[in-house]
C-alpha cells in the first residue's frame, strides 16, 4: 500500500489504538499543525520510511519526516529494533526519534539513548499532561530546534 | 514540575567568553540548580569526560554530566570532533548532546544529527531569547524527559 506523506510530517508509531487516539487528540489540542501519520507497528514504520527513500530521485536529498514518536513495545517489529534500523541507516539516522513509551524502566531508557534515540519520554497517564507534553514537543522541535529535514516554522 | 537530576552537572563547551557568560546568566535566570561546567574548547570537554570516566576516588570524581551543550566552531578540537568522540564512546554516547552554535547552515544541522547530536539550536542573538531557550532546555531535559542515569535513591 503506497503511503504518500507530506514533506513536513510526523510519524507516530504506537500499537495501542487508545493511545494513538489520545496522542492525536493531544497534538491537535496543542496546536500541532504538521501532518501526523500513525502506524501501529515497527514494521509499518520502516516500510513507510523505505517508501520515502525509494521515491527520491537519485542524487537528491530524500524527503523524510521531521520527527518520529516511537513506542517501544509493539508487535512484529518493536521500537527497539526499529530504532536500531533507523539509527544504523545512513540517511534515516538523521531523523530525530523521540521515544514515547509506557515504560520508565531505567534499562529501557539507557538502552534507547545508547541506541541513538534523541530523547525519551514516558507516556503521561493523565490526558492533560499528555497535552502539555505535546505542547512541549511542539515548542522544542517545531519552534526552536533546527531540524535536518526542512520544516516551515508554524505560526506562533 | 520539579527539576530532577540536580546532582548531575551540565557541561557547556563554547570558545566565546561572552557567550559563556551569557549562557551562565541565562541558566541562572531560569533557576537551573545543577553545577554548570564551562569548557572553552573541544579538547577540554573530552579531557573532562575522560577524567570523569577514569577517576575512582568518589571524592575527586567530577559529577556525572547529564547534558552537554556544544558549540561547533572551537579551536584545538572543534565541536564536530568532540561530538564524534562522545557519540562513538560506549560509556559516553548516552549523554544527551545539544548543539548550541552560531550557525544555522543546513549542512551543519544535517551533519550534526548524522553524527548523533540529540538536538540542534542556533544561538539566539537576543539575550531574552537565550533566557527563553535555556528555560525550554530546562523544561525539556530536566523536568520532562527521562535521562539515562540511575534514579537517585532519595528525592532531590
Amino acid at each position: 500500500m503506497a503511503v504518500k506523506l507530506n514533506r513536513y510530517s510526523i510519524i507516530v508509531a504506537d500499537d495501542d489504538e487508545g493511545d494513538r487516539f489520545l496522542i492525536n487528540k493531544a497534538m491537535k489540542a496543542s496546536g500541532l499543525e504538521e501532518q501526523i501519520h500513525f502506524v501501529d507497528d515497527g514494521q509499518k514504520l520502516i516500510d513507510c520510511l523505505t517508501e520515502y527513500l525509494s521515491s527520491t530521485p537519485s542524487g537528491e536529498r530524500p524527503q523524510l519526516p521531521c520527527l518520529i514518536l516511537l513506542d517501544l513495545n509493539m508487535p512484529r517489529l518493536d521500537g527497539r529494533e526499529a530504532l536500531k534500523i533507523m539509527k544504523g541507516h545512513v540517511q534515516l539516522k538523521e531523523i530525530p526519534v523521540v521515544i514515547l513509551s509506557n515504560s520508565d524502566n531505567p534499562e529501557d531508557v539507557m538502552g534507547c539513548y545508547k541506541g541513538g534515540a534523541n530523547s525519551f519520554f514516558t507516556k503521561p497517564l493523565d490526558y492533560l499532561d499528555l497535552v502539555r507534553l505535546m505542547g512541549l514537543l511542539k515548542t522544542y522541535w517545531f519552534q526552536n530546534a533546527k531540524l535536518p529535514f526542512e520544516h516551515p516554522k508554524s505560526a506562533q | 514540575m520539579e527539576q530532577q537530576f540536580k546532582r548531575y552537572s551540565i557541561l557547556v563547551a563554547d570558545d566565546d567568553e561572552g557567550d559563556r557568560f551569557l549562557i551562565n546568566k541565562a541558566m541562572k535566570a531560569n533557576g537551573v540548580e545543577n553545577q554548570i561546567q564551562f569548557l572553552e574548547d573541544g579538547q577540554k570537554l573530552v579531557d573532562h569526560l575522560n577524567e570523569y570516566l577514569k577517576s575512582t576516588n568518589p571524592g575527586d570524581k567530577p559529577s556525572l554530566p547529564c547534558l552537554i551543550l556544544l558549540d561547533l566552531n572551537m579551536p584545538l578540537l572543534d565541536g564536530w570532533e568532540a561530538l564524534k568522540i562522545v557519540k562513538s564512546h560506549a560509556q559516553l554516547r548516552e549523554i544527551p548532546v545539544v548543539i548550541l552554535t552560531n550557525s544555522d547552515n543546513p549542512a551543519d544541522v544535517a551533519g550534526s544529527y548524522k553524527e548523533g547530536a540529540n538536538s540542534f539550536f542556533t544561538k539566539p542573538l537576543d539575550y531574552l531569547d537565550l533566557v527563553r531557550l535555556m528555560g525550554l532546555l530546562k523544561s525539556y531535559w530536566l523536568q520532562n524527559a527521562k535521562l539515562p542515569f540511575e534514579r537517585p535513591k532519595f528525592a532531590e
